[in-house]
């Protein structure tokens, strides 16, 4: 097999048959360059969109209080719902749950410092919204949890409100107004995957004090424990049911409670994007196909071709196996050859297209204060299901080899002599 | 050298079936000179296909170098062809892609010889022909007289017993013919047995057996001596014709 001799008796038969050699290299290496671009594209665009939704956190869930519209328990329709700090207790503990964070709403929110002065949201909080929403801190702390026992009056600023506030200078320590009450600035913090850092947080426990909120509270943000719809939706119900039983309405009503989970939607997402994953194998497998009908074609057309000098061959003392061999040996170094080009060549593209989105990437995240907004990053190709393919190919083309030339080899070489 | 015993054979195709050489009864001895003649479908070309198991026959026996062809496997006929036989055809057969000295060699491709030794070789035989500043050429740079005298090299380099030749004058003119010839002959002068096939008289009548097939039977054989008798008959022939 590893004889050197029969090597050079292939090479200088490649040598001169460019053409030949060109159409069926050109065939593998086009389906497998295919079939990487397909991927990679596939691959990158599924990449971009889960990033983009893995800025909140995945398993977020939202509630919020209403009024009732129906009927329960002899109460009647229209009645408010109002949350209390004694909700946030039983959620907090409530299995399947893992942060909760309460929020108190207060109006105005007139910020001011010195001399400069904004309208921004303060939003009420416990320490847990820092997880839920995937808060980054860039300078001081969050809200913990002695803000709240001790209805501090600490306040993490947005990096918009303090470059509007403070341009640059030193705030930690500072005390900020807040409808002119002053607060205490403990952190400079960044919205998880916004572009806009206009929200400032303090303690929920401060906030319902100081802006007459008493022990109420307007919604909850938090995370579950789930990995599925159904688990998702189990213990949405169970949130449901749990506070529908305190506050006495129907758990199925959605005007009474408004309920939001983050993770249904990311699934449905990741559902839609194994359709479109299913859909790009088929068009790959499609591709694949066709180059393995290129390969088998070319092959058939090259030992149609070669009869005749198979026939010389034989007459002067060639085996059929040897025959064979040549054949065999020829097309399978062609075909691996070119599948490697053609692999090189779509992962050199894909990787190229790769530098081009990351650095577009970069510039939006550096406008965005390290937030950029892409749909396509990381189109790159698992390099194992890239050889297979290659290699399908390789046996293709030698199958596709193998078949003519064994007739071919058996044939008298007389007949193949004949052959014009 | 050769024998051959009551050996027919048919070629069908579909329900067609037409019977070539009916009952071929030849000896042949080593370091002959013979030339297969007859007219165009008498089963001449056949006849050395099957000796030099380029072909099949249907029935009888043939025994090469004392040993029986029949139903070969083909990696044996392809072994006994590259050690026991060297063929020129009428159409050269060269290997289009390769150059004169890589067509020369490439019987000693399939002994086994390594390229070197086996392209020095082919030089000396190229030199033989006298080819050797053609080695590097290809087959279409060449005219039919050289491109001949390669196949004559190539058909020597396994130092074969028997050349079989299938016209190989048929393609060229005259004068370039006859040097062929002169090379055949000197090949033979060499002891190697010599079968060729021709309808030319003037080229049979070099040769030192004429043997003379008619509708697939030998007609008659023509030995040496009866050379001028062949000569005599061949203008009759020309009168008749």
């Amino acid at each position: 097999m590893f004889d050197i001799d029969k090597w050079q008796e292939i090479f200088a038969t490649i040598k001169k048959n460019k053409m030949r050699t060109f159409l069926t290299g050109f065939s593998v290496a086009w389906g497998i360059f295919m079939l990487m671009i397909l991927l990679g594209a596939g691959n990158g665009l599924s990449n971009g969109v889960s990033e983009n939704f893995m800025r909140d956190a995945v398993n977020a869930m939202w509630l919020w209080s209403g009024r009732t519209s129906i009927p329960y328990q002899g109460m009647q329709e229209n009645r408010e719902i109002r949350f209390t700090n004694a909700d946030y207790d039983i959620l907090k503990d409530l299995e399947g749950i893992e942060h909760t964070s309460g929020r108190y709403y207060i109006g105005g929110n007139l910020f001011s410092y010195g001399s400069e002065y904004g309208e921004y949201s303060a939003i009420t909080c416990h320490p847990d919204l820092k997880d839920v929403e995937s808060i980054e801190i860039v300078d001081g702390r969050f809200v913990n949890q002695v803000d709240i026992d001790q209805t501090r009056k600490s306040v993490v600023l947005g990096k918009d409100i303090y470059d509007a506030l403070f341009d640059g200078k030193e705030a930690i320590g500072e005390y900020v107004r807040v409808n002119n009450i002053p607060f205490k600035v403990v952190g400079i913090c960044k919205e998880g995957g916004g572009t806009r850092h206009r929200n400032a947080y303090i303690p929920v426990t401060t906030g319902q004090k100081v802006f007459n909120g008493s022990n109420r509270l307007h919604n909850f943000a938090l995370t579950i424990n789930a990995e599925t719809i159904e688990e998702s939706q189990a213990i949405e119900n169970r949130v449901r049911e749990r506070l529908a039983r305190k506050h006495k309405f129907d758990a199925t009503d959605e005007s009474a409670m408004g309920s939001y989970s983050k993770l249904e939607d990311v699934i449905q997402t990741m559902k839609i994007f194994q359709a479109i994953d299913i859909f790009i194998w088929i068009i790959g497998i499609g591709t694949l196909i066709a180059g393995v009908v290129g390969v088998s074609n070319i092959m058939l057309i090259v030992v149609k071709e070669r009869t005749k000098e198979i026939g010389i061959r034989k007459a002067i003392g060639a085996s059929p196996a040897s025959v064979i061999g040549l054949i065999l040996l020829e097309a399978v170094m062609i075909t691996t050859i070119a599948g490697y080009i053609g692999l090189v060549l779509g992962t050199g593209l894909m990787e190229g297209l790769n530098f081009i989105v990351e650095k577009q990437f970069e510039a939006s995240a550096a406008t965005n204060g390290g937030n950029g907004e892409t749909l396509f990053r990381n189109p790159t190709v698992d390099l194992g299901i890239a050889m297979s393919a290659t290699l399908l190919l390789v046996i293709a083309g030698a199958i596709a080899g193998y078949i003519p030339a064994k007739r071919a080899a058996k044939i008298k070489p007389i007949e193949a002599l004949r052959d014009e | 050298m050769i024998s051959l015993n009551n050996v027919h054979k048919s070629y069908v195709t579909g329900s067609n079936s037409l019977h070539v050489l009916k009952g071929i009864d030849l000896e042949i001895n080593s370091g002959e000179f013979v030339s297969i003649m007859g007219s165009s479908g008498s089963g001449k070309s056949t006849l050395l296909n099957i000796l030099g198991i380029l072909d099949n026959y249907d029935e009888g026996s043939y025994y090469l170098n004392g040993s029986l062809v029949k139903d070969m496997s083909e990696k044996k006929a392809a072994r006994l062809r590259n050690e026991l036989v060297g063929f020129v055809f009428q159409s050269f057969n060269l290997i289009s892609f390769k150059n004169a000295m890589e067509n020369v060699a490439l019987p000693l491709y399939y002994q086994g010889v390594n390229r070197k030794k086996r392209n020095k070789i082919a030089e000396e035989y190229l030199d033989k022909v006298g080819l050797l500043e053609w080695a590097t050429h290809l087959p279409s740079e060449m005219s039919g007289g050289q491109k001949q005298r390669v196949a004559i090299a190539r058909s020597l380099i396994s130092q074969p017993k028997i050349i079989f030749a299938d016209e190989p004058t048929g393609a060229l003119d005259t004068s370039t013919s006859y040097e062929v010839m002169d090379i055949l002959k000197e090949i033979n002068d060499d002891g190697i047995t010599v079968i060729l096939v021709t309808h030319e008289h003037d080229i049979a009548s070099m040769t030192q057996k004429i043997v003379r097939l008619k509708d697939g039977r030998i007609d008659e054989i023509i030995k040496n001596g009866e050379l001028k008798n062949f000569q005599h008959q061949y203008a009759k022939e020309l009168e008749t014709a």
